[in-house]
């Protein structure tokens, strides 16, 4: 999805590193960061999956207006009708190219755009068809800081061959 | 980590390892999922994840797997030092599991007018088997 403002802030990166067991302190302290060549303290490599947050209408976490697919009263929230954004799909591949450091203080966009669609039949028979996705995200000046390309993996059926 | 380095003498055949985690939690899957915004009950929710989607339990992100590896890129490396940073998901990660890492330059070029080294990181499980494979470039 398309992102109009993503703040990146020294919180976020402090709690995302800590997501990760980082302890390393160039993600806390701007003298470590400086001491490294650094305007301010750098995000983690793949910093940018946390745009997420930044996404408002982002499948992945539940939303006051909609019903949500994880468990409460019942194993999900979805009924017969609704279709499970999650299901079928797996990660396959993750890519960054980073051409600048990230840091704290940048606001950036991010504009996504399909990559190549291509098939491959699975070792269980089944035809596995992989999507390419590729995010651009640009500073406020319009430069390219990360470009994101995930390949993502539709099984068609039970995700088991992970 | 101190061992971060600039203008080291990097060689081809370099190896670096790292233990990422050690018996991964349950809590570490749902820190991860709040910290990145990804909150899929597949990685959150064990109800959903057994009852509704048929795996044996949570496991964990792809992402946070390949989150905990660039550790060792920026460890040793230096975050301003990374240029590209990918790779395969090649097995899911469940919690109990420990993860290492082990980085090793492959080639060293001249890209973009600078110097860069090739790196492969390959994030195992206890057992040797991979979950991650990738490749990274910094510069040197």
């Amino acid at each position: 999805m398309p992102i109009g403002r993503f703040p990146v802030e020294a919180g976020q990166v402090l709690q995302f590193a800590r997501s990760l067991g980082d302890t390393n302190s160039i993600f806390i302290d701007p003298d470590v960061a400086a001491a490294a060549g650094l305007a301010a303290i750098p995000a983690p490599p793949t910093f940018v999956q946390s745009s997420a947050h930044f996404d408002p209408d982002y499948p992945l976490r539940p939303h006051p207006d909609r019903r949500w697919f994880g468990s409460g009263r019942e194993a999900t929230g979805y009924g017969p009708g609704d279709e499970d954004v999650a299901s079928g799909m797996l990660h396959g591949e993750q890519y960054f190219v980073y051409h600048r450091p990230l840091v704290v203080g940048d606001v950036l966009t991010a504009i996504v755009r399909d990559g190549d669609m291509w098939t491959k039949q699975g070792r269980r028979g089944g035809e596995l068809r992989f999507f390419e996705v590729i995010t651009d995200y640009r500073d406020e000046a319009g430069e390219l800081v990360v470009t994101a390309r995930v390949v993502s993996v539709s099984t068609q059926h039970q995700p088991k061959e992970t | 980590m101190t061992d971060q380095r600039t203008q080291m003498a990097i060689e081809v055949g370099d190896t670096f390892d790292q233990l990422l985690v050690e018996d991964l939690t349950r809590t570490q899957i749902v820190q991860y999922a709040g910290a990145s915004g990804d909150l899929n009950p597949l990685h959150t929710d064990a109800t959903y994840a057994t009852e509704v989607a048929g795996f044996p339990g949570v496991f964990a992100h792809g992402m946070l797997t390949m989150g905990m590896t660039g550790r060792i890129l920026t460890d040793v490396f230096g975050p301003q030092n990374l240029r590209a940073f990918g790779g395969r998901f090649v097995m899911q990660v469940w919690p109990g599991d420990s993860l290492t890492v082990t980085a090793m330059v492959t080639a060293l070029l001249e890209e973009d007018g600078e110097r860069r080294a090739r790196v492969t990181v390959d994030t195992v499980r206890e057992d040797g088997s991979s979950v991650f494979v990738g490749v990274a470039t910094v510069a040197t």
